[in-house]
């Protein structure tokens, strides 16, 4: 453990240069470069609000809220570990001429998207302000959920970067499991109709779903949902626990099927 | 007398050559199912012991395929070996390939920051080294540029500037002294030089013989991965020579 400790303060320094590198190298090329992390929220945003918003009858006014909350944590979920899951492949000329540890380049993957999502919270207080929408002592609570998404992020993405590495073929599932993902999560409906008709389940078994329902309450001053927290805190947890031992058990191997 | 620096126990290294790779799950499972799931195993290392003091230069001979390369990158940490244990002390420099964390849409200065933190450099360390690595690459103005727009001589000048500013314990050399044009090569070779007389403890992988009887005070000699002499540079060398002929 204090090797660990130690290994981790040596390369503390290459962590932030990846992350740094990540958000650098995303931007560079654009003429707004890093302002699109506010832009293209808040495009997406417009376009969801208007089709289902408007042409579905949805009338209240705080929809592009809602619609743009659970987005957010949508689009931070799906970049971060798809970048994760392909970080080891795309580092494999690294990984095979210098010793570094090899958790950094999934842990970078998901930190410099995560400082990106950040940023892009920005847009979400600028439209809330707009629509109106008063802040309540419930909008602390916001951490929890924004703390857990990053757990199971990274979590999610040791256990896709070490099966993408044997099996190449998990960049394809991961991008349909991503879609009915974001088709469970409740994005841009109102969930209860499902729950009404006994799919509630399919709801539970989303973490993410659980995630952005605490998001929202806290945005819309309700408090915490107990149930959802005790469901994505479990998953969260349990998946950095898992990926972490896989990746760890497997990271040897990493480099002679890279 | 001396501590040992670089420890290398019985080291053995398998590789596991497939004879069609599979990397994708339909093929996999129907390998599995019809049990064709068939390695031929591959020592690339088998049973090698090093013991390195302070300040001695191991030149490491054999052809190709000997195992040379897997050696040094399993000393270097790169590779972990299947069997056995590798322990140095001190911090290591290894020249293995320059420029191997480089970014290519990144600058020349921007590079040095990064690949500085890949070989374990600290912020402070390079901010304080940053002008005397640009100095030796002699890349000046170049700097500000995208690495992608380098020739390859500058890139692996740069690399080269950027690896061997600090003052390692243990250097590992892979046929790296061919960098650049003639000026560049003899300086590198006169720094390389000032490392060596302050005590540091290397390895050496080349194909040329007299390069490493003028750098190495011994050496080993690897056939498919095992050691077949190990001793003083000049015994070894003549085994290597009649190994050659």
């Amino acid at each position: 453990m204090k090797n660990y400790i130690k290994n981790f303060t040596k390369y503390r320094f290459l962590l932030v240069e990846l992350v740094k590198k990540g958000i650098t190298l995303k931007y560079r090329k654009s003429y707004l470069g890093i302002l699109w992390t506010l832009i293209e929220p808040l495009l997406t945003m417009i376009v969801l609000t208007i089709v289902f918003g408007t042409l579905f009858g949805n009338v209240d006014k705080t929809f592009p809220v809602y619609i743009l909350s659970a987005r957010l944590l949508y689009t931070f979920f799906a970049n971060s570990t798809k970048v994760a899951m392909k970080s080891i492949r795309s580092h494999s000329s690294m990984i095979k001429k210098v010793y570094i540890p090899k958790y950094i380049y999934p842990l970078s993957s998901v930190l410099s998207n995560y400082v990106i999502f950040l940023i892009s919270l920005i847009i979400l207080v600028l439209v809330g302000a707009v629509l109106s929408i008063k802040p309540t002592f419930y909008l602390f609570l916001a951490i929890i959920p924004l703390v857990l998404i990053l757990i199971m992020s990274y979590g999610v993405g040791l256990i896709l970067a070490t099966m993408t590495v044997f099996f190449r073929d998990m960049e394809y599932l991961w991008s349909v499991a991503l879609m009915l993902v974001m088709y469970t999560s409740a994005i841009f409906y109102k969930p209860e109709r499902i729950i009404e008709q006994g799919y509630g389940w399919l709801l539970d078994v989303n973490p993410l779903y659980s995630i952005i329902v605490n998001f929202r309450n806290s945005i819309f001053g309700l408090p915490l949902d107990l149930r959802a927290l005790i469901i994505s805190s479990v998953f969260s947890f349990a998946t950095l626990i898992i990926g972490t031992i896989i990746f760890v058990k497997k990271q040897d191997e990493f480099i002679l099927h890279l | 007398m001396q501590k040992t620096v670089v420890d290398v126990n019985n080291v053995s290294m398998r590789f596991n050559l497939s004879t069609q790779k599979v990397d994708n799950l339909k093929e996999y499972f129907i390998k599995f199912l019809k049990k064709q799931l068939r390695y031929n195993e591959f020592w690339a290392l088998k049973d090698v012991s090093i013991q390195l003091k302070k300040g001695e230069r191991l030149g490491i001979l054999g052809l190709n395929g000997a195992g040379k390369s897997t050696l040094l990158k399993v000393i270097a940490g790169v590779l972990k070996p299947t069997e056995g244990t590798v322990s140095v002390k001190g911090r290591i420099a290894p020249l293995l390939e320059l420029g191997a964390g480089f970014e290519p849409d990144y600058t020349g200065s921007e590079n040095i920051y990064l690949y500085g933190a890949v070989l374990g450099y600290s912020r402070e360390f390079i901010t304080q080294k940053y002008d005397e690595i640009i100095e030796f690459s002699e890349l000046g103005e170049f700097i500000h540029v995208p690495i992608k727009n380098y020739s390859s001589g500058m890139k692996s000048r740069l690399g080269f500037a950027i690896a061997t500013i600090v003052e390692p314990d243990v250097l590992i050399l892979d046929e790296v002294l061919a960098v650049g044009d003639a000026k560049f090569k003899k300086k590198c070779e006169a720094k390389i030089q000032t490392m060596f007389d302050k005590g540091v403890t290397v390895l050496f992988v080349s194909h040329s013989l007299p390069q490493v009887q003028k750098i190495c005070d011994k050496a080993i000699l690897l056939e498919h991965g095992k050691v077949v002499a190990q001793g003083g540079i000049d015994e070894v060398s003549a085994i290597y020579l009649e190994m050659t002929k």
